[in-house]
């Protein structure tokens, strides 16, 4: 029994959510093998040989995977397949499209977005976008699982030397074709792993007043996010929405100004260890799960929340 | 061109979830029931290109108890023209309703299969990518925009880095994100015309497809709750517990 994890990388690094799909796969086998589908990606397999917790690392190297679709990747996975009892990824856009095109040539139920290893077959889930956990067995011979990544713990990614075996490409793909992708930079941390988020919603009433949100995410090293509401109100890209429709968020301290507190919100948000809430609705929805209630208008407290953090000696970042 | 749109039936989305007390699932009884809301999306993106002249025909499936006809007949009332009822109880699971849809795509011969990305109650998100693998079509997930071309579709996904833009074959499937577009509303008279429009009812069995879960759903419970935080009194209360107390700045 061994753990086969597809590596989500850019061709030079790894995509760090690999990490966490790596503890997951640990804590199924201890046996756990990495793929790396690249172009010129030699310093994805390396990265991802010096895991600890990797035996071993097949590298198909090949301008097939230069873009990642998921048509050409699945005919490569499938070639491996057959030798492992698991098929692990995450459950981030990267695997959600890719796993379930591998589970369907395989004939397996896939069991998706899990938040933890019960044991080798039987996996938690949140369903209803996190309203209920269904704890499930699966019954296949080879299962399919995504992993969701802010439920585990990113492996140690230094200290280990695995052997890279070259692997051959599988059949190329005429069905679909890259065209562009439009990354956002930007110099916060990245929405999903950021240790702090400040999130704004409907309260805060333009794009403009988004300005009293940056100001504090700035001073506590914070990511921006935003609720469906505030993102359709089109007061902010829809790469910042947390939520059952965009990202899930687990950090330290979560902000969440001027949101009511809608059930899809919620989803996205709750898990975070401490959560503020600034709202000048008392019986909103949002101070049922903030650990830190603050009934006010926000256009007076967020001038103030930062006035008061200024006054501080120290921040952790 | 021909687009088959695939909907299912789930709990309205601004039902509070309850789960039942012998752990076998949540409360359905007496419970709010709609359309999954991407697959509003999926059908008023059909209809649109239908409208715009770029198709000839949308036919709308579903998989599901009998119940599941109220969904289809919802398709029909903005814009649908016939629909599809592939009757089957119980959890039928991804891989299952994806069989079901390939057998229905092989008769129905369509050109392009919208769906949502993702259904809200089970929250899998597999059935369009399963169903792309079994035709062996291309597939164009978490739509937010798409262009028909001549002999393609030109789609832009939204992925965690942001957008992607790529180019599918016709025949293709596409998976719909809530921000492909703003579902209408169906209009009176389009609710009574709909009654109107046929509704083909099959069983999964006819299709020869066994629906047979391969997942075995040991428990599902309530999530863990939160304790009750507290309301503080001002903004200085409030950065001195975030200081102190909950040490997280």
């Amino acid at each position: 029994m061994s753990v086969l994890i597809i590596v989500e990388h850019n061709n030079k690094e790894l995509k760090p959510f690999t990490l966490n799909a790596i503890s997951a796969a640990s804590q199924i086998n201890e046996d756990v093998n990495a793929l790396v589908l690249g172009s010129n990606s030699d310093s994805v397999a390396k990265s991802i040989s010096e895991v600890p917790n990797v035996k071993k690392v097949i590298h198909v190297n090949n301008s097939l995977y230069e873009n990642y679709l998921a048509e050409n990747y699945t005919s490569a996975v499938i070639k491996f397949a057959e030798s492992y009892s698991h098929i692990i990824c995450s459950a981030n856009t990267f695997g959600k499209n890719l796993m379930p095109r591998i589970a369907a040539l395989l004939d397996v139920s896939q069991v998706s977005d899990i938040t933890k290893v019960i044991s080798e077959d039987t996996f938690l889930r949140p369903i209803y976008a996190g309203n209920a956990f269904a704890t499930v067995k699966s019954t296949d011979k080879i299962k399919c699982v995504t992993i969701r990544p802010t439920s585990f713990d990113p492996a140690p990614s230094s200290g280990g030397s695995a052997e890279i075996i070259n692997g051959d490409p599988g059949d190329a793909s005429e069905l679909s074709k890259f065209i562009k992708k439009e990354e956002i930079k930007s110099d916060r941390p990245e929405l999903g792993t950021a240790r702090v988020v400040v999130s704004g919603g409907r309260g805060m009433q333009s794009g403009e007043n988004f300005k009293l949100i940056t100001a504090v995410a700035d001073k506590l090293n914070a990511a921006i996010g935003a609720s469906r509401a505030a993102v359709d109100a089109g007061y902010i890209t829809n790469d910042h929405q947390v939520g059952q429709t965009g990202k899930v968020v687990v950090p330290d301290l979560y902000i969440a100004v001027g949101i009511s507190g809608a059930i899809q919100h919620l989803a996205g948000m709750k898990e975070s260890k401490v959560i503020v809430a600034i709202n000048k609705d008392g019986e909103a929805p949002i101070f049922s799960v903030a650990d830190y209630g603050l009934e006010a208008d926000l256009f007076d407290a967020l001038p103030k929340f930062l006035e008061e953090l200024n006054k501080l000696n120290t921040i952790q970042k | 061109m021909k687009i088959l749109v695939a909907v299912k039936r789930v709990i309205d989305y601004n039902v509070q979830i309850r789960v039942k007390e012998d752990g076998t699932g949540v409360v359905t009884d007496n419970v709010k029931m709609s359309t999954n809301p991407p697959d509003d999306n999926a059908i008023e993106e059909a209809v649109k290109i239908k409208e715009a002249g770029k198709a000839s025909e949308v036919v709308a499936v579903s998989v599901g108890e009998e119940k599941a006809q109220e969904t289809v007949r919802k398709a029909l009332a903005v814009g649908a023209d016939r629909g599809i009822l592939v009757k089957a109880d119980g959890i039928i699971e991804p891989l299952a309703v994806s069989k079901i849809l390939q057998k229905v795509v092989e008769k129905e011969k369509p050109d392009l299969v919208f769906m949502g990305k993702q259904a809200i109650d089970d929250d899998c998100n597999q059935t369009g990518q399963m169903l792309a693998a079994l035709l062996n079509w291309p597939q164009a997930t978490f739509a937010s925009k798409i262009e028909v071309k001549d002999k393609s579709l030109e789609v832009t996904r939204e992925i965690d880095e942001g957008l992607e833009t790529i180019e599918v074959n016709v025949p293709a499937i596409v998976t719909c994100d809530l921000r492909l577009n703003e579902p209408r509303y169906a209009s009176l008279p389009n609710i009574m015309k709909a009654k109107k429009k046929p509704i083909e009812q099959i069983t999964a069995s006819d299709l020869g497809v066994d629906t047979k879960p391969r997942i075995e759903q040991i428990k599902v419970e309530e999530p863990p709750k939160r304790k009750a935080g507290i309301k503080v009194a001002s903004v200085e209360e409030l950065v001195q517990k975030l200081k102190n107390e909950a040490k997280v700045i």
